[in-house]
């Protein structure tokens, strides 16, 4: 079997899988629906993180920023935001589906956006810190814009937002919302895919490998920074909209800028799967989510401890993640030559 | 004949540190100067001056009677004036064949072409032929961090070439290469400014190499310019002499 079939079998099975899964497993509709949202993030992460060198420690703020700027412009199209968050969910708005639709549709599409705009904003900032400066300034964005949407009373600020109720069957809401997740997630991953064999993907690691090389070489690196935590923000935000809705309400430290949580996860998962590689996010988030699942339920009280148990391991044993083992483990399946080539190689190209 | 670089009264200081000071020089067109000073004379720092590392206190850089003491690194690359390092620098994790892509001319390209494809026929067909010229062809699809000390001299070397420079400012090109290579590294230098019609600028330390290879040869000592003059006017200059036996 050649590697063409067989990667049409695999995004096939993966595609039967997920389409069947939330009709076999309508319970778990919600987890699957966050298993994609997890997915999404160690893409994201690892664009940044993997492929380009720069840890961010920050990106979930891209994602809050997204469920606010959704949030306010579904509310926003039909009524004033203020008065709808002073009432703190008392106002109770029946939102018929028209109006549900067109908020949602919007709102995806201007957290999209807004994302976009803070990371070209904060990017002008923060992306001219290298290594760990870096890291630590993307979690200072991180942690202060959870703590000033906590402070903005317009927004809701700490007692947050109730989200326009979803018009009809709840059976059709949670089959909605995972199926906008998975989209989200699919095109992210194909985005991806394809944005590594451009040259943008060969400059992204040139700049991982030595920055100051590739500015020695004319390259234009702030302008890839730029774009590249802009498309990062650009998934990220449509995550955030997405999960708001899903969730149904949304407040600044908790759902919307989870900076210990799902702002370290994607950092573990990207690790976990092999950063700077295609597949590594996709199975680091697969695999983290399920771990992170059973010890939820099966050593509740111990999850954190658990789950720091993962961390080290990851970190002294698998240094180089699931992935990266892979490609030294089984370098000719991934087309990765260790040796010279052959004598009649040579003569042949010559 | 045009100067390619022209350096005029350059100063530069760290702190109290006098590293440049009232340095002129002149590298022309299509020829191949020589930089030789002993360790700390400021040759490196002049190289990072003129290449736009850091600004330089006093004094003017012209390149092809542009001044560009005020541009930043990848702007004056994009004109057409690389380097290359000391501790010489490549992607380490990329193999040489994406190294020798990515290092194509960037100053032609614009926002379309960074979601372009990643090479185009010519440009592999030149990186190719340029791994060939440095005898780097067989490795071409390893990665480019497993290639020993001086197999990485000649990729960035090939890499830099890849980039068109009109000029190429090379830093000790053969520190830390085996001495059987050198001669064929000469060579190859050589034929890049010959064949290629490159503009080499280079800083040295083995006498050999810089006495064969060179037209003309500033020396510097402690910042500043102490003798220039065609190889043999150098070899027998004193001071010269003096100042690499330490009687300075």
């Amino acid at each position: 079997m050649n590697t063409t079939s067989s990667k049409i079998i695999l995004y096939v099975g993966i595609l039967a899988v997920s389409i069947v899964a939330p009709y076999l497993f309508p319970a778990y509709a919600l987890q699957l629906a966050i298993l994609w949202i997890m997915i999404l993030f160690a893409l994201t992460w690892d664009a940044m993180g993997g492929q380009m060198g720069y840890n961010s420690l920050g990106n979930i703020v891209f994602f809050g920023v997204g469920m606010y700027i959704s949030a306010v412009a579904q509310i926003g199209l039909y009524f004033d935001v203020g008065e709808y968050t002073s009432a703190y969910g008392a106002i109770k708005v029946d939102f018929d589906y028209g109006q549900y639709f067109t908020g949602l549709t919007l709102g995806v599409i201007a957290a999209a956006f807004g994302a976009m705009v803070v990371a070209v904003a904060f990017g002008r900032i923060v992306l001219g810190l290298r290594g760990p400066y870096f890291a630590i300034g993307t979690l200072g964005v991180a942690l202060s814009a959870g703590e000033l949407l906590g402070a903005w009373e317009w927004v809701g600020a700490g007692s947050g937002i109730s989200m326009p109720v979803y018009p009809g069957d709840p059976d059709d809401r949670s089959l909605l919302f995972y199926f906008m997740c998975f989209a989200a997630a699919a095109a992210t991953f194909f985005f991806y895919r394809w944005l590594y064999t451009t040259r943008f993907g060969l400059a992204l690691n040139a700049i991982r490998d030595d920055e100051e090389k590739a500015e020695a070489m004319g390259i234009h690196t702030v302008r890839y920074k730029i774009v590249n935590w802009a498309m990062s923000a650009f998934f990220l935000g449509i995550s955030g909209a997405i999960y708001g809705n899903m969730i149904g309400f949304i407040e600044p430290l908790e759902v919307a800028f989870p900076t210990v949580t799902f702002g370290i996860f994607m950092v573990l998962m990207a690790l976990m799967g092999g950063k700077g590689t295609l597949w590594g996010p996709v199975v680091g988030a697969t695999l983290f989510h399920i771990i992170k699942e059973v010890t939820w339920t099966h050593l509740l009280g111990w999850q954190w401890v658990a789950l720091g148990m993962l961390v080290i391991i990851i970190v002294v044993y698998f240094p180089q993640g699931i992935m990266g083992w892979a490609h030294d483990k089984w370098p000719d399946f991934f087309g990765i030559e260790v040796e010279e080539a052959p004598a009649e190689d040579i003569e042949e190209a010559a | 004949m045009a100067g390619m670089i022209e350096i005029r009264n350059v100063s530069k200081a760290f702190g109290g540190v006098q590293a440049n000071k009232d340095i002129s020089m002149d590298v022309p067109e299509g020829k191949i100067t020589g930089l030789i000073g002993p360790n700390g004379s400021g040759k490196t720092t002049l190289f990072n001056s003129v290449v736009g590392y850091h600004p330089i206190n006093e004094g003017s850089i012209r390149f092809q009677g542009r001044e560009i003491s005020n541009l930043r690194v990848p702007e004056i690359a994009r004109l057409g004036m690389l380097r290359t390092f000391q501790q010489t620098r490549i992607y380490g994790k990329m193999n040489c064949v994406r190294n020798m892509l990515i290092s194509v001319p960037h100053r032609n390209l614009g926002w379309a072409d960074l979601f372009g494809k990643q090479y185009s026929a010519e440009d592999m067909d030149k990186a190719e032929r340029l791994l060939e010229f440095v005898g780097l062809y067989a490795k071409r699809n390893l990665l480019a961090g497993e290639l020993s000390f001086g197999q990485q001299k000649l990729l960035e070397f090939a890499m830099a070439l890849m980039n068109d420079p009109k000029v190429l400012l090379l830093d000790e090109p053969t520190a830390g290469i085996n001495p059987t290579l050198i001669n064929g590294l000469i060579d190859r230098l050589k034929r890049a400014n010959k064949e290629f019609g490159i503009t080499l600028f280079v800083i040295e330390h083995n006498m050999r190499v810089i006495m064969n290879l060179a037209e003309h040869i500033y020396c510097l000592a402690h910042g500043q310019m102490l003798a220039d003059g065609s190889p043999e006017q150098i070899r027998t200059d004193q001071r010269v002499i003096d100042a690499y036996l330490g009687a300075h």
